[in-house]
């Protein structure tokens, strides 16, 4: 269940209250997130979107850790990451987030394989224990033939597929997504939504990811509007496509 | 070490700038381990020098003799363990460019004195039968391809002028690689027999060997005072003093060694910084998906000064591989100008060093560049 | 026959990239006028990357200014030797004797010579000659305080006669049958004490420092000059003994048959050269030394210069990936881009190789010593630069600059702009 005024429950897995963010450009004060609230139960799957600069990529890296608010709390399982030293951030982030980005998301010299292993570097895991779960989330991906391949023989959907790989393989609190589908043709876009769509059903994933595309955002089971600085609840239309239009 | 693998696969991006930035390094060591090699050259004899060792020499003139007589007079000065002299002979073998150093020696004395010049007991003693028996160091005897049982010529203007003939009965090499091993020895007797007596009974200088290094300074006081005031006055200085003066001959090509080294040295700097900053430059947004992921910024600035130090030791090394087989070479084309060329594991180790230390700075910068970077920042779309 | 046929080849092609070098430097300087793209773009595209621009044109320099610096060192020294004596000079020397210090003629045969065919008269008839005494002598250092061997040399009176292109500068000439010497420029510039006045000892004796002279920046100018029968006494040598007679001759021309004349007289067994000969033949060593180290480091700069040139240019392509492919999908041909490019690596090149040249340019004429193997004495000479080796180094400099623009600026041009357009 998602809410955003303010009223979700403490056992939300991810709890935002009076988030504000302001930014300084050019001499002036920017204030992009004006007293946001949002809660997110676990196994959710939610969609932000608005115009650009709108702040919705600003709400992700808050949310992820990258960015620390100018003013209000966020809690994800009970840690409270505003107050966090940037050091502590890190690590949090290393256990908690898993991110997927619209571009840049693999390593170029490194195999699939590698790529999905990174994070577990930062671990105490041995060899084989790692070797384990990259093979799972690979099988989980679909990709577990391709595990030696090098992002430049993949496509752009594939690559995308291995990045959510990586971003599955430490078993992370939530995922955040970026316009995982900005850079994909349709047909790569469809694949890598329902491997989106079948974490959060077959492996109680929570996802929360921003976009532009009203077929990507179908696919969530809420659409959130970021408009003037805060979260307002989409309107969902019986064939999946949120009313209003978007962006 | 886990991460070694994505430092190597990082090198391997743009094989054609990895290759250039190793080359740099390769050429700029290889540099380095030359010029260490040079300067050390010309600072030999101040290295080999014996602070046990004091050299005897006419004051007014080097290239003045000095009495034979002066042997007794310096033996009995309290301190003189041993005492040897030596003339410069200065033939020529076939041509002028097949110059090496020709010296009339002692042959009783020699080895007490030059106990590093090491003579295997059976040559020296067909030496000591033979007047005409000659020993040559083992550089000018592999430089001539000469065997033992040779007849060098040798012709001289001086000394009475003529072709003086030597049997090769002896090869000698010295204890350490930066010892003297061009040097040909010929016998005090036989020179006598056949100099004029003009020059007859006359030495070009003394060398001796103290009890106690620390009696040399006074020890050369005592016989340069002993001959004052005489025909020919003495002046007597510690092996190492005399060697260093030597040096000091050439001042200037040390200062200009020195100064090339510190030119390429920054210049190596200059470009490799730059390399890394480029390298660092098109790889942000992958530095801030390292972030994004958990990684922390000391990390990455870590992963940054690593790679630039891989590249620094495997060109560097690379760099003083080819230094240590071209230095032979290059002696070689030398031919006796400078005595031995040795790249001696010590100035391996500085060059080592000098890697290290400019794969760590050039580094460093970009390095705390990538530290600082912000995800927000890098991951900004395009 | 193998081995010529291999050596045919080779040089064929070293001509054939000399050639296309050469081109490539011509039609890279010209291509603001063969090429399409504005010079503009060039400035501006150095004035936005100008640390890399900087680092390349520091590497050049730096090794250009090594380069003259080194050839300018041996230049320097070969010029003193070479410089040294006149063609109209000629040199006696004992048979077989490589240098003059291992010499020895007697006063006999220097009145030989003195009747020779070939030699010149003074006014009164008297032959122009002088019989040389050559010693070495031990004197401080200015510069480290230590021993340097100076050579000093006992002339005859009339030296000045002889060695036509000396000159006293200061003071006047030694009084013959007195301890007072004339000191060459250089001499008293690198040795201590040899000022104008000053008295200096030696030898066991006091000398009076009478006179400077001038020899035209020849060895000579690092000599000590004193009367020989003096110099013989105060080194215990035999009176009538010396090591060389240097004989004016009445004109260059005259030499062969001086020396057939004196050669050949069963009388004498002595060597014959031209002064200049003598000389030059007494700098092969050093020069040789220094020509060696002093090239294989420049060598060595070179290709690390080149290294860092490409590197530079290759990043600089690597950087702008989107403005080149930009350019030609506006329509620049692949021509223009490598003309533009070829014209920037060789603009920041002669750059660098003139900031090179004129960082060194001051050691011109800076004096320096160095103990000449062959001779056994210690000679000062100076760096000397020349137009034409300033000229050198700032081609020096084109070259690597072509070598590091040439490649890169092709690979730019021949991708395909599709290619370089999707990695954007």
């Amino acid at each position: 269940m998602v809410k955003v005024d303010g009223s979700g429950a403490q056992s939300s897995l991810i709890q935002v209250r009076d988030l504000d963010k302001t930014y300084r450009r050019g001499g002036e004060d920017i204030d992009v997130l004006q007293g946001l609230n949002l809660d997110v139960s676990p196994g959710e799957f939610a969609a932000f979107m608005g115009p650009s600069g709108s702040g919705k990529t600003t709400l992700l890296n808050l949310l992820g850790g990258l960015d620390v608010p100018t003013r209000g709390s966020i809690t994800v399982a009970g840690d409270e990451i505003t107050h966090m030293s940037s050091g502590k951030l890190t690590e949090w982030r290393a256990r908690h987030v898993g991110f997927v980005f619209q571009m840049y998301n693999l390593i170029p010299v490194l195999t699939a394989y590698q790529n999905v292993e990174l994070p577990l570097l930062l671990t105490k895991l041995s060899k084989a224990e790692r070797r384990a779960h990259v093979e799972t989330v690979l099988s989980v991906v679909g990709l577990a033939d391709r595990m030696n391949h090098f992002p430049r023989q993949l496509s752009g959907g594939q690559e995308q597929r291995v990045a959510i790989a990586r971003a599955i393989v430490s078993d992370p609190t939530f995922l955040l997504c970026d316009e995982p589908t900005g850079d994909l043709d349709r047909k790569s876009a469809d694949e890598v939504m329902a491997l989106l769509e079948e974490l959060v059903a077959a492996h109680h994933k929570t996802v929360l990811m921003v976009t532009h595309d009203p077929l990507a955002a179908a696919r969530a089971h809420s659409i959130l509007h970021l408009e003037k600085g805060v979260l307002v609840e989409g309107k969902k239309s019986p064939h999946g496509v949120p009313a209003g239009g978007a962006a | 070490m886990k991460f070694g693998r994505l430092i190597w696969a990082n090198l391997f991006r743009k094989k054609v700038r990895l290759l250039l930035t190793l080359g740099s390094f390769a050429v700029a060591l290889f540099l380095f381990a030359f010029l260490a090699v040079v300067r050390d050259a010309f600072n030999r004899g101040a290295d080999v020098a014996g602070a046990d060792r004091l050299i005897v020499i006419n004051r007014t003139s080097i290239i003045n003799l000095i009495p034979l007589s002066y042997r007794d007079k310096i033996t009995r000065i309290p301190g003189v363990k041993y005492i040897t002299h030596s003339n410069w002979f200065g033939g020529t073998y076939q041509e002028e460019k097949n110059f090496f150093p020709q010296f009339v020696i002692d042959p009783e004395n020699q080895r007490q004195v030059f106990p590093e010049l090491i003579v295997p007991d059976d040559q020296w003693n067909a030496f000591l039968k033979d007047r005409q028996g000659a020993i040559a160091g083992a550089q000018t005897a592999e430089r001539f391809h000469w065997k033992i049982g040779d007849r060098i010529p040798i012709k001289t203007s001086s000394w009475g002028g003529g072709s003086w003939e030597f049997n090769l009965v002896g090869i000698y090499h010295g204890k350490r690689p930066q010892d003297d091993e061009t040097q040909f020895w010929l016998q005090w007797d036989y020179f006598q027999e056949k100099v004029p007596q003009s020059v007859k009974g006359q030495v070009g200088w003394y060398v001796l060997k103290v009890e106690n290094p620390d009696d040399a300074a006074r020890i050369a006081k005592d016989i340069d005072q002993e001959f004052a005031n005489s025909s020919n006055e003495t002046k007597t200085e510690t092996e190492s003093a005399w060697a260093a003066n030597w040096v000091k001959q050439f001042a200037n090509i040390q200062f200009l060694i020195v100064s090339i080294g510190t030119v390429v040295f920054f210049t190596l700097l200059l470009v490799t910084g730059n390399t890394m900053a480029i390298s660092v430059r098109e790889r942000t947004a992958e530095l801030a998906v390292f972030k994004a992921i958990g990684y922390s910024d000391r990390f990455v600035l870590f992963f940054v000064i690593a790679e630039s130090l891989v590249i620094a030791l495997i060109g560097g090394s690379l760099g003083l591989i080819l230094a240590v087989l071209a230095v032979p070479m290059l002696a070689k084309s030398l031919g006796g100008l400078l005595p031995s060329m040795v790249l001696s594991p010590s100035m391996l180790f500085f060059g080592f060093a000098t890697a290290i230390l400019v794969g760590i700075l050039s580094g460093l910068l970009p390095g705390l560049g990538a530290m600082r970077l912000r995800v927000v920042n890098a991951m900004r779309r395009v | 026959m193998l081995p010529k046929l291999f050596f045919g080849l080779l040089i064929t092609i070293a001509a054939i990239l000399v050639v296309m070098l050469a081109l490539a430097i011509i039609v890279g300087l010209l291509a603001p006028f063969l090429g399409s793209v504005p010079i503009s773009y060039n400035f501006r595209s150095i004035r936005a990357r100008w640390t890399s621009t900087i680092v390349a044109i520091l590497g050049i320099a730096g090794t250009v200014g090594v380069f003259v610096a080194m050839l300018s060192l041996a230049r320097g020294f070969r010029a003193t030797l070479v410089s040294s004596g006149s063609p109209g000079n000629a040199l006696v020397m004992r048979a077989g004797s490589t240098a003059e210090m291992m010499g020895g003629i007697t006063l006999d045969s220097i009145k030989v010579l003195q009747d020779a065919p070939g030699i010149a008269r003074d006014a009164s008839g008297r032959p122009i000659l002088t019989q040389d005494v050559v010693g070495v002598i031990p004197v401080p250092l200015i510069s480290t305080g230590t021993d340097a061997n100076v050579q000093v040399r006992g002339v005859s009176p009339n030296v000045l006669q002889v060695r036509t292109f000396a000159k006293i500068a200061q003071g006047r000439m030694f009084q013959p049958g007195l301890s007072e010497l004339v000191v060459g420029k250089n001499a008293s510039k690198t040795y201590t004490g040899l000022t104008l006045g000053n008295t200096v000892d030696f030898a066991g004796g006091h000398w009076k420092v009478v006179g400077i002279f001038d020899a035209g920046g020849s060895a000579f100018d690092s000599e000590i000059w004193c009367d020989s029968t003096i110099l013989n006494q105060v080194l215990h040598r035999p009176a009538y003994i010396f090591q060389s007679a240097t004989i004016h001759l009445t004109s260059p021309g005259t030499f062969q048959t001086f020396k057939d004349a004196v050669t050949k007289d069963p009388r004498m067994n002595v060597d014959v050269w031209r002064e200049i000969d003598y000389y030059a033949k007494q700098s092969t060593t050093m020069t040789r030394l220094i020509t060696v180290l002093g090239g294989f480091v420049a060598a060595i700069m070179a290709i690390g210069a080149i290294f860092g040139a490409l590197n530079t240019m290759y990043s600089a392509v690597a950087e702008r990936g989107r403005e080149i492919a930009t350019m030609r999908a506006v329509g620049f041909s692949a021509w223009n881009v490598i003309l533009s490019f070829l014209f920037e690596a060789l603009l920041i090149s002669f750059i660098g190789g003139v900031l090179g040249c004129l960082v060194v340019l001051p050691l011109n004429g800076f004096t320096t010593n160095t103990m000449n193997f062959q001779t056994f004495s210690n000679v000062a000479f100076a760096f000397k630069i020349t137009l034409d080796l300033l000229l050198m180094g700032v081609l020096f400099a084109l070259v690597m600059g072509v070598i590091g623009g040439l490649l890169p600026a092709v690979r730019a041009a021949i991708q395909p702009v599709s290619v370089a357009l999707r990695e954007l």
